[in-house]
């Protein structure tokens, strides 16, 4: 991973290089034995005038192997990842990279905004006046009318993760905030203010994927495996879907995921959710199945969720606090709970020692895309 | 500049001005926003077409004040997604005071310029 941050003069490929060429050496596996990348990217042709990202991207690592950019907005990396499980148990390649990278703080505050909103239907929500906070706070006064909660509760998920990321020197904010900061903060999109939205991020991440038999043949040092994946779906639209207060997408990567995996929502000890905004952490508890509808919402109020709780959430500091830059984000996920199980992570220690199963939850749009990775330690 | 439409959903949009808003239904009585070949919730492919109700209930609501740039001199504004019995649509409220806008108002929609770029944008406006 490059740290998460304001980086407008830096290019994408050079970030992308410095994420992908620092896991192949971590990986210890030679450019030249990467059979594919898999390489997730969002607002690439509007930011920098680039498509076409993906050879340029492998370039960058040292290697002309095949590629494709994966565009499935927030979700792109995850989805990168998720398609890169399913090329090594193919059988189809041994060795891949899966990442991905955005640059957004060069387009500005409206440009971006602008970007972010295109994960939204154009047509009939964009035009409408539907911004990316603007689509959250939707389904947070929706999930606030059923089943109560308040903005209140939101903001200990702020400060939550905000706390996370102090150690965390790869993290855009590194920064404490309280609950009366938060709650007092510019509106930008009501009930939300500042403090209830990540911040525009630019950076990159990559992650070394190899088949159990590469692992052995050449001795790696791999401590973790991803044991189940999923991916859903679900409308564009937030208004073409029957409640705007769940987000079956997540479920649905979720069930195939554990099902995959061979585990139950009871076995796992750490999440690194998608919290774009505090009220998608509460979506994503609920439904990975974690909590139950309408209880997630208290979670880090009541303390259950921070680090030295029973199911701490997010210890990279999450989206609200590590930073999302878009593309990146999936991925750099799954390398959180990678690091945080084998005890590489700067928030390793407030993972358990017996601890032995992790789960990241990446979500594009208003969750018309979620992708759920299982990550196991091997014995 | 050439007057490139969007297609079916300008139509919409001049018929939703023309008081004479409609909506798509499946067999499944899925209600859909036009162009839909498909109906995503079952698959079906019959859909026909159904006139929208003359009000609605506001089901959730935003007031925005950090918008895109096509909506920057609105800001601030409330979008909400209001429920017309069997149809969601996503509009900019107007005509009620920002601070009482609530969930289960009732309102109308119709088609009104944006502030901004004087697009035209889908509107509600309290019902009678
Ligand atoms: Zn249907």
């Amino acid at each position: 991973m490059t740290s998460f941050g304001s980086h407008p003069d830096r290019t994408g490929r050079d970030m992308f290089a410095e994420a992908g060429l620092a896991a192949l050496e971590d990986a210890g596996v030679p450019a030249a034995d990467v059979d594919e990348l898999f390489y997730g990217n969002f607002v690439g042709t509007l930011s920098e005038g680039q498509g076409h990202q993906g050879p340029l991207m492998a370039e960058a690592l040292g290697t002309t192997a095949p590629s494709r950019r994966i565009e499935s907005a927030c979700a792109s990396s995850g989805v990168a990842v998720r398609d890169a499980v399913r090329a090594i148990r193919s059988g189809e390649a041994d060795v891949v990279v899966a990442g991905g990278m955005e640059r957004m703080t060069n387009m500005g505050t409206a440009g971006a905004t602008k970007g972010l909103a295109g994960a939204a239907d154009d047509l009939y929500e964009v035009r409408s006046g539907v911004t990316f906070p603007g689509a959250y706070a939707l389904m947070a006064r929706a999930y606030f009318d059923e089943y109560g909660g308040s903005h209140e509760d939101l903001a200990h998920i702020a400060v939550k993760n905000h706390d996370n990321a102090l150690v965390n020197d790869h993290a855009h904010l590194q920064q404490e905030i309280t609950v009366e900061e938060a709650l007092g903060a510019p509106e930008i999109a009501s009930p939300f203010t500042l403090y209830d939205s990540c911040p525009i991020s630019d950076g990159a991440s990559a992650l070394v994927l190899t088949s159990p038999e590469y692992a052995d043949e050449h001795d790696l040092e791999a401590n973790v495996a991803i044991t189940g994946a999923g991916h859903g779906g679900d409308t564009m639209a937030l208004h073409d879907r029957q409640s705007l207060s769940k987000t079956p997408a997540t479920r649905d990567a979720a069930e195939e995921a554990y099902d995959d995996a061979g585990v139950d929502p009871s076995d796992i000890a750490i999440a690194e959710v998608h919290d774009c905004f505090t009220i998608a952490e509460v979506l994503a508890l609920e439904a990975l199945g974690l909590y139950s509808h309408g209880e997630a919402i208290g979670a880090a109020r009541r303390g259950e969720t921070r680090r030295d709780g029973e199911l701490p959430v997010n210890l990279s500091g999450g989206l609200k606090a590590k930073g999302h830059p878009v593309g990146a984000t999936g991925a750099a996920q799954v390398a959180a709970i990678a690091t945080l199980l084998d005890g590489t992570h700067p928030r390793a220690d407030a993972v358990d020692d017996d601890a032995t199963v992790g789960v990241a939850q990446n979500a594009g749009g208003t969750v018309a895309s979620a992708t759920v990775h299982v990550l196991e330690v091997m014995e | 500049m050439t007057d490139v439409t969007n297609g079916e959903y300008d139509a919409f949009l001049d018929a939703l001005a023309e008081g004479e808003g409609y909506y798509l239904v499946c067999e499944n009585d899925h209600g859909l926003l036009p162009p839909r070949r498909a109906c995503p919730h079952c698959g079906d492919r019959d859909l026909t077409e159904r006139d929208l109700p003359a009000s609605g209930e506001i089901v959730t609501h935003t007031t925005v004040f950090v918008p895109t740039p096509q909506f920057e001199d609105d800001a601030p504004y409330v979008t909400a997604v209001v429920d017309f019995d069997g149809v969601r649509l996503t509009g900019v409220v107007r005509g009620i005071d920002q601070a009482d806008v609530e969930i289960g108002d009732r309102v109308t929609a119709t088609v009104e310029s944006n502030e901004t770029t004087d697009e035209q944008t889908i509107v509600f406006r309290p019902a009678e």
